[in-house]
């Protein structure tokens, strides 16, 4: 079954290249089989391969499958291949099966759009270049997936192109994500001229055999991958294409947080890991975006109105949570953090879609209001994953993902106890934004009017969903719940453990407990905060302090208006006052001849056939002179 | 028998050539200038049967035979231009269809 592994990303290929051949031709019904049928046919055969990589493991837990070389030229010949191995199977599985989820929501989300069918085929492109970067053998397979992924980005968000915001909004996220990618190129290009080869594994080993730990040029490619991974992955300082990337519609959001897109980064780190050890002082700048993200994201979104920013900023907190762990060598927690998060992340997106359908596109939530009743299977799905985003303890998966990074972020060799506050601090944000947004949408009084229910194919997915943001987190309980790391245990084999130090290693139970009450307590806080006591809420936002820091903070800590002033305007000054210079001359002075050519030519062609005569008369007795003088 | 001289025959196909060409470059009626057309031709004609006197070869004659048939080709097809300049112009003025030009 193994063999069948180039059939994961092959599949949402074909399906993209017949949406797109055909798609104009194709009844809606016959479209949605197709978008979502070829995803769907993807995590078949990723759960064939699953049972047998678990069954019967390939030597060394690792498959790997070469369909033909791309190019060779001299030592340099990439191949299109695939490498399987613990966390690549744990990616796929995530992005077929999530994404099949979230396309299934599509075919009903999308039904009146005009655009159908070339909306499945921009997402079956989305998820096939996203399989193909977690797939891949070698980085430049992996940084062709990882530019697919960019352009299906830009054409999602930009879906809706007829309005100019949307099109504004999808030029941002494709621009500064491309500042980390030519980062990640650069990266790339160092990495082949030291080592030699772009093989992933091949990489690592001789990283590790040439590269003491520490020196320059480990750090330098670290530093390279990072500014990638950080772009991709929405981190400071580039998370500012996140936000507005909500222009896109809502199940691309989902697609985007959950499965595909933003986690790239995480799993491009996890995947070179080898190299980041190696350069320890860029493991510490990992940890510390990570930490600094997630906080600045968690203040931002207690001050949001739209429900899709609101999640965007917890989909950046989060994602900063797994740069946490993965900067203090936690990675198998980031990775399970990563797993979780996709789930619950995809549920609250294609709940909050649900509700902003029902209600005519409306994405104020304080216009929505006690929709507990309207929307209950929305309404029970949502806590659930807001439930899991807030890690409510022992009920949730978000709790024993999340605290695990916290616990990591301080008891491992590379942790502090500055992280360790940092991501604590992040957990109470995390589940007073969580709630603020469940408690002003489904409780209070009704404001808005919901107009249908949602159908079948909106539900299930929401269903499945739920239970995965509840249950999925059984599968690596800690020491104090039975001690079961199965899922740990299992990505053992591609990533190392987390070097715990003994000294610390006696309070797990302990911090398990810290955090779990923070989560509680958050919950509480906010309840206080928007259900007792909103008069209390308004005055403290409309108060000088208050107020100043609530437009901070709802401006994404203005960074925004910071890059405006420092990048964009001197570039488009710069433009402005080089518009006339002497390079312009050489393509202006072509032009010129050209047009001087054309008018000359034009004359000529008088239309008297006369003159035409004559003109051949000419023609042929200067040739003819020429022949019998020359 | 006597021979007319080479030089004769040319100089005549030469004033023949030429009366035709200034022919086709003067006049806007359209007929004539087929007919000067057709003066050309056989100015064309008469050299190549003076050469093939000359070099007493038969190739002459035979290349003024390819100009009569090329010549009757012509001549239908240019009919057929006149009839639909006629026709849409309503005369047979060529300058008149310089508003063709592109």
């Amino acid at each position: 079954m193994l063999e069948l592994l180039w059939l994961i990303p092959a599949l949402p290929f074909a399906g993209f290249v017949v949406l797109a051949l055909a798609g104009g031709r194709l009844s809606r019904p016959a479209a949605a089989v197709v978008g979502a049928g070829s995803v769907g046919l993807s995590a078949v055969v990723m759960v064939l391969v699953a049972f047998e990589f678990l069954g019967a493991p390939p030597p060394h837990h690792v498959y790997s499958q070469t369909i033909w070389i791309w190019l060779s030229v001299g030592s340099f010949s990439p191949a299109i291949a695939f490498y399987l191995d613990a966390l690549s199977l744990v990616m796929i599985f995530v992005i077929t099966f999530v994404g099949f989820l979230i396309h299934l929501y599509s075919t009903e989300f999308m039904i009146d759009d005009e655009g159908y069918s070339r909306f499945f085929a921009y997402m079956n492109l989305f998820v096939g270049s996203m399989l193909t970067l977690v797939l891949a053998d070698n980085l430049l397979l992996l940084y062709l997936g990882w530019e697919g992924v960019g352009l299906c980005s830009y054409l999602l968000i930009g879906f809706w192109y007829t309005e100019p915001a949307n099109g504004y909004a999808a030029r941002k996220a494709f621009v500064v994500t491309r500042v980390g990618d030519a980062a990640m190129a650069v990266g790339l290009y160092l990495l082949f001229t030291r080592l030699d080869t772009l093989q992933i594994q091949d990489l690592m080993t001789r990283a590790a055999h040439a590269w003491p730990a520490g020196s320059t040029l480990p750090v330098a490619a670290a530093l390279l991958l990072l500014g990638g991974a950080v772009g991709k992955s929405a981190q400071l300082p580039l998370q500012t294409w996140l936000p507005d990337a909500m222009a896109g519609p809502t199940p691309v959001s989902a697609l985007i947080h959950a499965a595909t897109m933003v986690t790239a980064g995480v799993y491009l780190i996890a995947r070179t890991h080898v190299l980041f050890t190696l350069a320890p002082a860029v493991m510490t700048i990992v940890a510390i975006v990570g930490a600094a993200t997630l906080l600045l994201a968690g203040f931002s979104g207690l001050t949001q109105w739209d429900i899709k920013r609101v999640l965007a900023y917890s989909t950046i907190s989060q994602i900063g949570y797994m740069f946490l762990a993965l900067g203090v060598g936690a990675w198998t927690a980031g990775i399970f953090h990563f797993m979780i998060h996709a789930f619950f992340k995809a549920l609250l997106f294609l709940g909050a879609g649900s509700i902003i359908i029902v209600l005519d596109h409306e994405h104020n939530m304080f216009k929505m209001g006690g929709l507990r009743r309207q929307l209950p299977i929305t309404f029970w799905t949502f806590l659930a994953g807001a439930g899991a985003l807030s890690a409510v303890p022992l009920i949730t998966s978000g709790f024993y993902s999340k605290d695990l990074i916290i616990w990591q972020s301080y008891a491992s060799a590379q942790g502090s106890v500055w992280l360790w506050g940092a991501g604590l601090v992040g957990a109470l944000l995390t589940s007073m934004y969580t709630f603020r947004m469940v408690f002003i949408t489904f409780f209070g009084p009704p404001n808005a009017q919901a107009d249908h229910r949602p159908g079948i194919r909106i539900n299930l997915p929401l269903v499945v969903l739920a239970v995965l943001s509840l249950a999925a987190g059984f599968i690596n309980l800690p020491d104090i719940l039975g001690n079961l790391p199965l899922f740990s245990d299992f990505l053992h084999s591609a990533l190392p453990a987390a070097s715990i130090l003994p000294a610390k290693a006696g309070y797990e139970g302990l911090f398990g407990v810290i955090s779990g009450v923070v989560s509680v307590l958050g919950i509480f806080i906010i309840y206080l905060f928007t259900m007792r006591y909103r008069r209390l809420t308004e005055n403290l936002a409309n108060s000088s302090v208050g107020g100043m820091l609530h437009r901070f903070w709802f401006a994404g800590w203005s960074f925004d208006w910071l890059y405006d002033r420092l990048l964009v305007r001197p570039y488009v000054w710069l433009a402005r006052i080089d518009k006339d210079d002497v390079v312009d001359l050489f393509f202006d002075g072509t032009a010129w001849c050209n047009r001087m050519g054309y008018r000359a030519l034009s004359f000529s062609q008088s239309g008297y056939i006369r003159w035409y005569a004559a003109g051949m008369a000419i023609g042929a007795a200067v040739f003819i002179g020429m022949v019998v003088f020359l | 028998m006597a021979s007319v001289p080479v030089s004769h025959g040319l100089i005549l196909a030469g004033i023949l050539f030429m009366l035709g060409l200034s022919g086709v470059l003067v006049r806007r009626n359209i007929i004539f200038i087929m007919f000067c057309i057709e003066i050309m031709l056989n100015a064309a004609g008469l050299a190549f049967i003076v050469a093939g006197s000359r070099w007493e070869a038969a190739d002459g004659q035979v290349m003024f035979i390819f100009i009569l048939c090329m010549a009757a080709a012509e001549v239908s097809v240019g009919l057929a231009l006149v009839l639909q300049l006629y026709h849409s112009m309503r005369t047979l003025d060529a300058d008149a269809a310089s508003v063709m030009r592109g």
